[in-house]
This record gives C-alpha cells, structure tokens and sequence, in this order.
C-alpha cells in the first residue's frame, strides 16, 4: 500500500478522504490538522457563537470514524515544510513523514486589512472552533463588540454577538454590505434588517488603528473619528493558505492551481478544497468543494474520468430571521436585463440578471423560499423564454408532488452538504428512508442551514413509500413556526418582546390568535423578566378581570383553599351594594364571584375588597379547591386545608398555557374531587398520592398518579416540578389532561419527579426566578400600566369648523 | 359635522383602543402607531366592546366572538358576512386627537 498523507483535518479534506475510502483501499492514511479538534461543520460555527447549536453538535467525523477507517490521526501538528524530491512532509513538533501521495488541503486563513496595532487582547479573527470559544469568552453581556466586515461571515458574527448580549456595530469598508454577493438596492434591504435587529452599521469606513492600552478600547478611522469597543471581530475576507503549494514546488497563483481532475502540476501532490484555484476560481463554500472532492478521489485511486468544470457562485446568510441568497453575476450590465420585485414594508427584494433569455444571476432579500429554482437555471443554463411572464412569481402547482418532479436528478437539494436529488432518491429506495429523521442520518441533507427541509419534505412525499407527515402544528400564519421551535428562537435569540418576534420571524402584524400566545412564551422563557406588552393580551388580561356578554366585567377575589373570614364577607357585601352588582354567585371553585361590573370601577373595587386576585379571568392557578382534611373531618389523614393554602400562595399570580385548576384532599373519600383537577394531592394515611391530567368538561378524564411521597413538603415540591415542566413544555392554550395525553405520564415522571437532581433543581428555580417577578394583578389599581386602562376618556371639548 | 377635541395621545397607548361618547354616540379610538383610526364601539355582531380587542395591522378583533373588523373601512373581515361599523374621521393636533362626527345623528329619528 502506498503512503497518503493529508495536510488539512477541515470539510473538504475529510469529505474527500471519505470518497477516497470508498473506492478500493490503496492506502496507509495519515492525516495531519493543525487545530485540535476532530473534522467538524465550519459553516456552523457562526450558529455556535448564535447559541443555536453546541460545539459537539457541529462534530462531522468522531475519532472512532478515524479508528474505524484506520486513518493515523495527528491532530494538533502542523505540517511546516514539504521535501517534494524525498517526498517527505515535516511537523512542527519535529515529526517526519513519507508520502506516496500528498493531498493539501490547507483552506484558507482570515485576511487581516492593515489596521495598526493590531496585537491587542480582546481583537479576533473568526475562522475556527477556538476563535469562536475565545469570542464567545469575551462576549459579555453589554459589552460594546464591533465587527470589522460587512460580509456573510461579519453579518453572522454580529448576529452571534448580539445573541450573547453585546451591543454590536458592524463597519464595513465599502458602502454596500455583503458587496461581494449583493447590488446597492439589496445591500441597503439587508442593512435595514439588520438595523431592524438592533445592529448598528457604519458603512464606508476605513479602519486604520485599533485604540487601547494592552486590551482593545476602540477603533480610529481614516477620517479621525473613533469608536469605543471592549472587543473586535476582524472578518474582512481569507486568503488561501498557499504556503505548502510553493514548498511542493506546484504552480500556484492566487491559490494552488488544478486541472479539471484535480492535480497540481505535480503527479504525486493533489489538492482540495478553499485552498485550490481551478480556471481562475477560488472557492470558499462546501458545495464545489464537496465536488472537488469526488472527483480528486476518483483520479487519485486511479479511476481517473470524472471533471470538475466549475460551479456557479452562490452564497446564503445564516442569520436566523433574515433571508439572503445571492448567486452568480449580480451587477447591473448593459446587455442584461434586471428584472425586479420589491415590497419594502415586508422587507423583500428580489431581482433577477437575465441574458438572452437565460438567468446570470440572481439576489434574494426577505425571502430566499425559491433560491434552489434560481440555482437550477443558473447551473443548467436554463432557456427562459417560456417562464419570462412568471421569472419572479411561479404558478402555483396543483399537484406538490410536480415540484419535485420538475427537479432534475442532478440539481443540488442541501447546498450545505451537497446531496442531490438522485442522491435522496437513491436513500429512499435503497436504504428505506420514509422520514426526515432517517433522511437527515443516512444522506446529512437539511443538517447544515435547513433551508432545504420544504423540498427534502416534499421529495420523502412524493418518493417514499411509507411517508408520514411529521404533522408539527404551527402556531399561526403570521408566525409560522411551532411552539417548541418559538421557545428555541425566543431564547437562542434573546427576543424580549412580541413585538420582536413577530418582527423578526413573522410578518409583523400578528392576529388575535398568536399574539396571546407570543405573550405567554416570552414571559415563560424568560421566566417573567420580559418586556411586557399589554397589547398583545385579551382584554381580560388588561384589566385583570373576565369580560361579560355585555362589556361588563366579573370580579373574583382570590381566597387560598377556599377558606374565606367573616371580615372578608363582609366586605365582599359591602362592595357587591355599594356598586350595584348584578349578581353574586358561589362558584364551582370555592369562590365568590361578583358580576355585571362596570370596567371603571373595578380599581375601586380592589381597593375596597382588600384581597388578591383570584386570576378567574386569565390562564393561570384558578384555584386549589380543598376538603377540611384532618383540620375538622373525623376521618382526615392529612392536613389538606394548610397543603392547600400553601400551594395556592406558591403558584399564584403565574401565568400557565390554560387556566389551571388544582386540588387537596385530606383522605381517599376525595370530597374536592382531585382526581378530575389538572393536578391535585390524595392525602393517604403516612403518604400523599400526586396525581396529574385530571378532567370534568366536555369529557370526564381520571388523573394519572405521577408519585407517592411521605410529606408534604415533597408532595408540594413534586406539583412545582411537575407545574413549571407543563408551564415549559406545553403548548398554548394546551390543558394539562391534554398535555399528558401528548406526553405520556411516563415521560412526565422522568422529566419532573425522577429527573436527575441538577434537572430537578433547574426547574424549581426557573419556577422560583419567575415568582419573584410576579405580583398581584391586583395591585395595579394604584400603578395602571398605562393612565386610562380603567377610565373613560372624557372629551376635551367641541370645536366647529 | 363637528370635529371634537378628544384627548392626548399618549392617552390611547399604541395598538390599543380607548372609548369616548361624543355626540351620543359610543366611539373608539384606535393608536395604530403611524396613524389614530375611529370606529362605533359596538361590533356588529352582538354589539362587543371593540375598544377593549386586540389590535393586529389596521383591524381589531371583537373580545367577544372574535368578528374582525376592518379599522379603515369599517367593514367586518372575518367571518365573511356584509356587515359594517361607521368610521370616523380622526386628526391629530399638538397631541391631541379630534374625531369628526356627526352631531347628535339620531336626535331626529
């Protein structure tokens, strides 16, 4: 066997040693990487500084892959010189070694502009895992961050900042963000989102010192000014890392030059990957890269046929929230059309090169949805004549399955990963694929940036025998997600308010179903510290108070376990004359409710009740109904009236996904009937049952015993865990019986009373954060959120005109 | 028709609504951030406070049974039925809004 050795452990060294392996075994491997870490995702690495992902979540190749395949793995050496007469390559921990073969794949490295005094702590480039590590170190919460570079990786690397709580600038050189891949128009759509976002742009400035003793204190430009800064991102471009090409002695111009199939100018020595130029072109994305590498496997095991003949340039943001796609030639040119769409209130610009009736190029800003059918025309050259009256606007297909169909075999799905249509196909039919999860392990499609998942989704559909839609209910057109993925965005993106959420991933209007809804997932990720938008809520929620058939209102003070005074009652008559109540009523919780109350006089009201809120109006603790447990009852096992009580004052004034109602009884005889309450306590003699998913409505449903515990104060710890799990986990508008319908009580248990002690411990002070942030609704009566929530407006005066 | 100076604009706060009764009429005021609408109060499906919906782009939603109204035009958007609420002219001066409406419409029916 003949000695491969691979200089370069990135994406497109690994992927095409994996194509390599997957001809004939020829070869002893060894492969050499200068960082540390095993091959992983760099396209990812800006949704690790987002929060998005984890640095294991980017890992590509683990080291068993490395055992498994027999590759002598050395990571941490960089190789410093290539002896191309001895064939020998040398680390620089002093190590030497033969090759037969010599594959660089080097990539590139960040191009540092000439800033002076650049040496400074807190300055960094963002090119691998332990930039991205040393970033996500500095990155404090309300440090000021300036990135220096309005490219793709710049714009990602503000996001990511802005994510980790900095306040971020971005300065670019030229006066178009993104120049490379985007016109003045699209540049200027992509600068007001990310202004949108709370990212400040400077354009047109020219970096020329960095300020500060020992660590960064801010930037001088050309023109004088300066800028404060705690820490700096240089993403101004990369430069192919060419080095080791001219020690090989192989021609190399601005990177290292192949052929068609892959080889240098030298026989033994190949190249891959962003370090390589072929007909001129550099290319710094995976999917050419990906293509390199199949067919520098196929010439390197002596199956040489296979070309590479080029790949259009196309480029994607991965910015969550903001869409850009830009492919081939996008300038303005005079023998070309431009042919445009724009809608500046939703942010959206589209724009199409055309050419003697075929696409040069396009830019997508604000929607990206068609960017794989740009792609196609561009690689296939595709003639328009046909489709000129529907270039930016297709007809919609009756039939989902023709989009698909009208795919060709060879266009590229997952620009991330490069998997083709033939390739996904092939995975169907051969290795029995019928769901995205199986689809996502066999072929790596829709793992990198996502954007492919419509397609993937729609091919497993029209291809796979035993397809079932992952029917994942989306919270509402306006925000088209689902809750779980809402909880992601809200907390990886730190969005604090409705208004953010709807701006950023939604259309930014929102409707009376997801703005209630938005309203309860901020607060709850957030666990109360939220900026809250009284404008998002019910009224009912405005006012503290549930509004009646004719615009008036029902007033139910809270009164813990339903156990109430002699002086309360009073006052509950005192009011209920004073203002004209319509009708006092007992009701089905243990409270008294008071209706028929005009919105004005409900501070009034308050006021001279003297108690809490009983939430009767809101989704939230309703009540904890309770028996007189060991207190009176002769056969009482258990204190449910003090249990009672004080679960109620633990839980209160929380908002929950439904009204939830609970439940303490002292013995089995259950006389507050807790089997059918959302979640309540079965005093036991020595013990109490908690049981949870109970249901008395339109159906009856017994609840499920989640644990037996001794005492009470575990009984009130295992409601807690189990009450912030539903708060966390539930959907909208979901009751706790249909919660542990979706979930299983099994899973229940293991994620609340038989988690681990660290989960577990977790969860009740995420419970406990979010009570020390509540009050008592109540108590807006001397503190409205706003002046005229209760009052009527009175006009000022007349005036004829 | 009359214009009547109502109230501050910071006394109606953005995307919500606020009533007054102006000529004998019940009319609410809607903030909707670039500009102030009005409309009757009571939505023409059983006669819901609209002051008091949720307020989504130029229209409210009736807390009662969720009809949609349009602010502009007055006309209900969901569910599709032809019915309306009367619009009124608004303007703001020196932070103050005015409505415009017919004085005392009903007196001679």
């Amino acid at each position: 066997m003949e000695d491969l050795v691979v200089v370069g452990n990135g994406m497109a060294g690994i992927a095409c040693l994996e194509q390599i392996l997957s001809h004939d075994r020829k070869f002893n491997v060894t492969v050499f990487g200068d960082e540390t870490h095993v091959n992983y995702n760099r396209i990812l690495l800006s949704s690790v500084l987002a929060g998005e992902r984890s640095t294991d979540e980017i890992t590509l190749n683990s080291l068993e892959w490395y055992q498994q395949n027999q590759i002598a793995l050395r990571l941490g050496v960089r190789v410093i010189d290539v002896d191309p007469v001895n064939r020998i390559v040398k680390g620089d921990d002093g190590s030497v070694q033969h090759y037969d073969r010599l594959l660089l794949a080097t990539g590139s490295r960040a191009f540092l502009p000439p800033i002076s005094e650049l040496d400074k702590e807190n300055v960094f480039t963002f090119r691998n895992l332990d930039d991205t590590k040393a970033i996500l170190e500095a990155a404090q919460p309300g440090a000021q961050a300036v990135v220096i570079g309005g490219g793709l990786l710049g714009l990602e690397a503000a996001r990511g900042l802005q994510v980790q709580g900095c306040k971020v600038t971005v300065v670019h050189v030229l006066d178009t963000l993104m120049n490379q891949q985007l016109d003045i128009t699209g540049g200027s759509y992509l600068r007001q989102k990310m202004e949108q976002m709370g990212i400040k742009v400077l354009t047109s400035r020219v970096t020329t010192r960095l300020l500060g003793d020992g660590r960064v204190e801010g930037l001088e430009f050309a023109s004088g000014e300066k800028l404060e800064a705690d820490l700096v991102v240089i993403a101004a471009g990369i430069r192919p890392n060419v080095d080791l090409g001219r020690k090989a002695g192989v021609t190399v111009n601005r990177g290292i030059v192949v052929s068609d199939h892959m080889e240098t100018s030298d026989p033994r020595v190949f190249a891959v990957g962003e370090c390589v130029e072929h007909r001129g072109q550099v290319y710094g994305l995976v999917a050419p890269l990906l293509e390199q590498g199949k067919v520098l496997a196929a010439t390197i095991t002596g199956n040489k046929g296979p070309t590479f003949e080029g790949w259009t340039a196309a480029a994607k943001l991965k910015v969550m929230g903001v869409e850009v796609f830009s492919a081939g030639d996008v300038q303005e040119q005079e023998d070309s059309d431009s042919v445009r769409y724009e809608d500046p209130a939703l942010g959206i610009y589209k724009k199409l090169m055309i050419r003697g009736n075929r696409l040069t190029g396009v830019v997508l800003v604000g929607d990206a949805g068609d960017s794989g059918r740009y792609m196609e025309w561009l690689r296939t050259n595709a003639d328009l004549v046909v489709r000129r009256r529907n270039l930016l606007f297709p007809e919609p297909v009756a039939d989902t399955g023709e989009g698909v169909a009208e795919m060709s075999d060879g266009e590229t799905v997952c620009g991330c990963m490069g998997v083709t249509k033939a390739q996904i196909i092939a995975a169907i039919h051969e290795k029995g694929v019928n769901t995205m999860a199986q689809l996502k392990e066999r072929t790596k499609a829709s793992t990198g940036c996502g954007s492919c998942t419509a397609t993937c989704q729609g091919l497993l559909k029209a291809v796979a025998p035993g397809y079932e839609e992952e029917t994942k209910k989306l919270l509402c057109k306006c925000v088209p997600f689902t809750q779980e993925n809402l909880r992601d965005i809200i907390k990886s993106q730190r969005l604090k308010s409705v208004q953010q959420v709807l701006e950023i991933y939604g259309n930014g209007v929102g409707c009376e179903v997801c703005k209630p809804a938005l309203s309860y997932l901020v607060d709850v990720v957030w666990c109360g510290d939220h900026e809250e938008d009284r404008s998002a809520r019910f009224i009912n929620d405005r006012v503290h108070a549930n509004i009646q058939k004719d615009g008036t209102f029902s007033v139910v003070p809270r009164m813990r376990g339903g156990v109430t005074t002699p002086a309360e009652l009073r006052r509950i008559a005192d009011v209920a004359e004073k203002y004209n109540v319509r009708m006092v009523k007992v009701t089905g919780s243990q409270r008294i409710d008071l209706l028929g109350v005009h919105k004005s006089d409900l501070p009034k009201i308050w006021a001279e009740l003297g108690m809490p809120s009983g939430q009767a109006y809101t989704k939230g603790v309703r009540m904890v109904k309770t028996c007189v447990g060991t207190e009176f009852c002769r056969f009482g096992v258990q204190d449910a009236i003090h249990a009672g009580v004080e679960l109620e004052r633990r839980l209160e004034n929380l908002y929950t996904p439904h009204k939830t109602k609970l439940g303490v009884t002292g013995c089995p005889r259950n006389c507050a009937e807790v089997t059918v309450k959302d979640i309540g306590l079965v005093g036991q003699e020595g013990s109490w049952q908690v049981v949870v998913g109970g249901a008395a409505g339109k159906h009856v449903r017994k609840a499920d015993l989640l644990i037996t515990v001794q005492t009470t104060d575990e009984a009130l710890d295992s409601v807690m865990l189990f009450f912030q799990y539903y708060r966390e986990n539930a959907n909208y508008l979901e009751r706790v019986y249909d919660f542990i319908e979706r979930v299983g009580i099994e899973k229940a248990r293991k994620e609340t009373v038989y988690a681990p002690a660290a989960q577990r411990k977790a969860l009740l002070a995420r419970l406990q954060k979010s009570k020390v942030l509540s009050h008592d609704a109540w108590t807006e009566r001397e503190t409205p959120v706003n002046p005229t929530q209760f009052v009527q407006i009175q006009p000022l005066e007349a005036v004829i005109q | 028709m009359k214009w009547f100076r109502v109230t501050q604009v910071e006394n109606i706060p953005l995307r919500e609504g606020r009533a007054v009764t102006l000529a004998d009429r019940e009319i609410a005021i809607f903030n909707l951030g670039d500009r102030f609408v009005a409309v009757d109060n009571a939505c023409p499906h059983r006669g819901g406070p609209l002051c008091d919906g949720i307020v989504s782009g130029a229209s409210v939603t009736c807390p009662l049974h969720g009809y949609k109204v349009c602010l502009d035009t007055g006309e209900v958007r969901k569910p599709d039925v032809s019915i309306r609420v009367d619009t009124y002219a608004v303007r703001v001066e020196d932070g103050v809004v005015s409505v415009r409406v017919e004085e005392a419409r009903n007196k001679a029916a």
